[in-house]
């Protein structure tokens, strides 16, 4: 009897070696003549267990990981294709880290083989944009918005909203911009799912098409992700021969195409005006807003712009219903969060949960702490614009409004975490650093600002007039906060200043009362 | 016409009818010379409708898009901050020692260019790069050496 083998061909998985191991396994049960059928999933996300090999077996598939190629032979030897061994991991859902997790938009990814639109049938993939073509666009809408669903890019704008605002825009023609550019740091959930589950990616679209009357398509993916693009590509290809996507899609009257465009790797083009002037082939430069992109956005069209995410977790609204998504929550940040755990942790990777979870749980136990087993001292959360925390904050609660009472944000969902050799006044001056690389350019505070602060940062390292130099910080991120036209500009002073505030003594600062309690619970 | 123009003549025209194609063509210019040719621009604008400043001013907004050749091999790698988290300091020095150059640079012969990017998406598996588009992750100096020498000069 042939053998169902599971090897994940995510782009993570591949970079610590699961393309090889699936070499090594056909080579292994060929020499003791055993017929394998080895399934190139996408990742489950548990990227500590990665490469994981799955079996299916009688009870369920079974799981075994880290592997690395040259374990593979004496594995088999001891009976992985039959799913025992002393290396198995048992039921790979019974798994702590995944079996902690609510996965309603990454329920199938890295389960089915992601090239193949009947799997993702199977797993009730294509409900919701059936419920969809059968509603009236305005009750779409509704759904969304009952659902609570905020933005997953970063600002958390009610998505129902935005919906509406472009259902409701007169307009010839208007259009569904998903953004996959993705360029915060610590972050690859949009990457994930691209690459584990794209018909997912393409429902949700093709959902927003229906729901706010755009016939086309965009899908913004960075350069950095080629093995997305590439899955993306091909799934919109075999998305178009069914006729989820053409001229009549999903048997609805209307007609929704998707067309895949590649970013040039410049991180404000995530931005979502930039973003507009890139697909339109401009420089990536920000505009002033108004007009809201809603109304005026892409080719002066009314635009819906949403992250990958907020687009991914529609079909399951649809199909569930909105009091589903609902139903688990926090205040008024309802349903999921794929929240990505990275940097220095020993368990790190994708881990969708319901808001509410506290940042020290998320870090502590489900992260299990440091890689390195040294105590944590700060986790950056939400990429490069985001703050550093200590752990004296680590009972904030996963959630958009505590986040800010914190001067922090969520952001797209990313925690870096890092151990006590870092270096924060190191962090701060490479906060400014990368907005210096990237900045668009169009605001001075934000252009020049960012260069003075690395260069301010360069004297406080090198131990020049630490407190004179340390106002001038303060100074200059009031400046850039409140004169810049985006975020870039505007909250590179989050990382910058948390990391000034929670950690005075690594910039040769006097201890606050704050950072001396935070230093405590670091050493505890 | 010139060799460079006519193959960016052949380029362009793959891309007729498509709105807003200027990056798509810059992709595919890049990809086919590896770099961006200066030749190739006013050929890029013409067929376009837009100035060759405007066409340049692209190119030179974007980081992918060179407008000298690059090696003949490509090493990013990560210096966002989940890889800094994780050592991507000794990363740079272990590809900076083995190849011979410093980042942001190419080696006389040509053979490689190494080049810091920010983020791959591999932040859970780092500290990571990339070579010749292939993903490597939970890299160190030893793991960095042996990909530098593994590079085919
Ligand atoms: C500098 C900068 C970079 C951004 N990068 C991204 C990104 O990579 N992906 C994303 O979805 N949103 C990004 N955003 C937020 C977008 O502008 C926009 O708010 C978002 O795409 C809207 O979608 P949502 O409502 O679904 O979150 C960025 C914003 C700024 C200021
Ligand atoms: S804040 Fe920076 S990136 Fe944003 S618009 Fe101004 S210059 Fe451009
Ligand atoms: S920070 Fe290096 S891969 Fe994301």
């Amino acid at each position: 009897m042939t053998v169902r083998l599971f090897v994940p061909a995510d782009a993570a998985a591949i970079a610590v070696g699961a393309d090889d191991v699936a070499l090594a396994l056909a080579a292994a049960a060929a020499r003791i003549g055993r017929s394998v059928e080895i399934v190139r999933t996408g990742s489950r996300g548990a990227f500590f267990l990665e490469p994981l090999v799955e079996v299916e077996t009688a009870s369920g598939r079974v799981g075994f990981g880290p592997v690395a190629a040259g374990d593979v032979e004496s594995l088999v030897a001891d009976g992985l294709l039959d799913g025992i061994g002393a290396r198995s991991l048992g039921l790979v859902e019974d798994v702590p880290f995944l079996k902690a997790q609510t996965r309603f938009t990454f329920s199938r990814c890295g389960v089915i083989d992601p090239a193949s639109l009947d799997d993702y049938r199977a797993q009730g993939g294509g409900l919701g944009l059936a419920r969809a073509a059968a509603m009236a666009p305005a009750e779409i809408v509704a759904a969304v918005s009952a659902s609570g669903l905020r933005g997953r890019g970063g600002a958390g704008f009610p998505t129902g909203i935005k919906w509406k605002t472009v259902l409701d825009a007169p307009g010839a023609r208007k259009f569904v911009v998903a953004n996959a550019d993705e360029g915060d740091s610590g972050t690859f959930a949009d990457r994930v799912l691209m690459e584990g589950d794209p018909f997912a990616v393409i429902e949700g679209m093709a959902i927003a098409g229906l729901a706010t009357g755009a016939s086309r398509g965009y899908l913004y993916i960075r350069s950095e992700y080629p093995h997305a693009i590439a899955r993306m590509e091909a799934a919109v290809e075999t998305a178009r021969r069914a006729g989820w996507l053409g001229d009549r899609i999903a048997g609805s009257g209307h007609a929704f195409d998707i067309e895949i465009r590649v970013g040039a790797g410049a991180y404000v083009c995530g931005e979502e005006t930039a973003l507009i002037e890139s697909i339109e082939g401009n420089r990536g430069e920000v505009r002033a807003k108004p007009p809201l992109p809603a109304l005026k956005g892409l080719f002066g069209a009314p635009t819906v712009v949403n992250n990958l995410l907020s687009l991914a977790a529609v079909p399951f609204i649809l199909a569930e219903g909105p009091e589903a998504y609902a139903a688990v929550g926090c205040g008024r940040s309802r349903g999921t969060m794929p929240v990505q755990i990275a940097g220095n942790v020993k368990r790190g990777g994708l881990f969708e949960v319901a808001f509410g979870i506290t940042l020290g749980e998320l870090v502590e136990e489900i992260g299990g702490g440091t890689a390195t087993g040294r105590p944590v001292k700060a986790v950056q959360v939400g990429g490069p614009l985001g703050a550093y925390f200590p752990p004296a904050l680590f009972d904030t609660p996963f959630d958009y409004e505590a986040f800010a009472a914190r001067d922090g944000l969520i952001g797209h969902g990313g925690i870096v975490v890092f151990d006590d050799t870092v270096q924060m006044d190191a962090m701060a001056r490479f906060a400014f650093e990368f907005c210096a690389i990237e900045s668009c350019g169009k605001c001075t505070p934000c252009r020049i600002g960012s260069t003075r602060g690395r260069e301010t940062l360069d004297a406080i390292i090198a131990g020049r007039d630490v407190s004179k130099n340390a106002a001038l910080v303060e100074e200059l991120c009031d400046i850039m906060r409140f004169g810049s036209l985006c975020a870039l500009g505007g909250f590179t002073p989050y990382p910058v200043m948390s990391a000034l505030r929670h950690f005075p003594r690594d910039f040769g600062l006097p201890e606050t009362a704050a950072a001396k309690a935070a230093a405590r619970e670091t050493a505890a | 016409m010139q060799e460079t123009e006519k193959r960016t003549a052949a380029i362009v025209a793959r891309f007729a009818g498509v709105e807003g194609a200027t990056l798509p063509i810059l992709h595919a210019v890049q990809e086919a010379f590896g770099h961006v040719p200066r030749e190739s621009i006013p050929v890029i604008a013409a067929a376009l409708n837009r100035t060759r400043a405007e066409i340049h001013g692209v190119v030179s907004f974007y980081h992918d898009f060179r407008e000298e050749p690059a090696g003949r091999h490509h090493v990013r790698v990560c210096r966002a901050e989940a890889c800094r988290a994780m050592g991507s300091d000794r990363i740079v020095a272990g590809f900076e020692t083995a190849l011979g150059i410093t980042l942001g640079s190419t080696s006389a012969d040509g053979a490689v260019t190494l080049e810091p990017v920010y983020c791959l998406g591999l932040c859970a598996t780092a500290p990571s790069a990339m070579i010749d588009g292939k993903p490597v992750g939970r890299l160190d100096e030893a793991a960095a050496a042996r990909l530098a020498r593994e590079i085919g000069r």
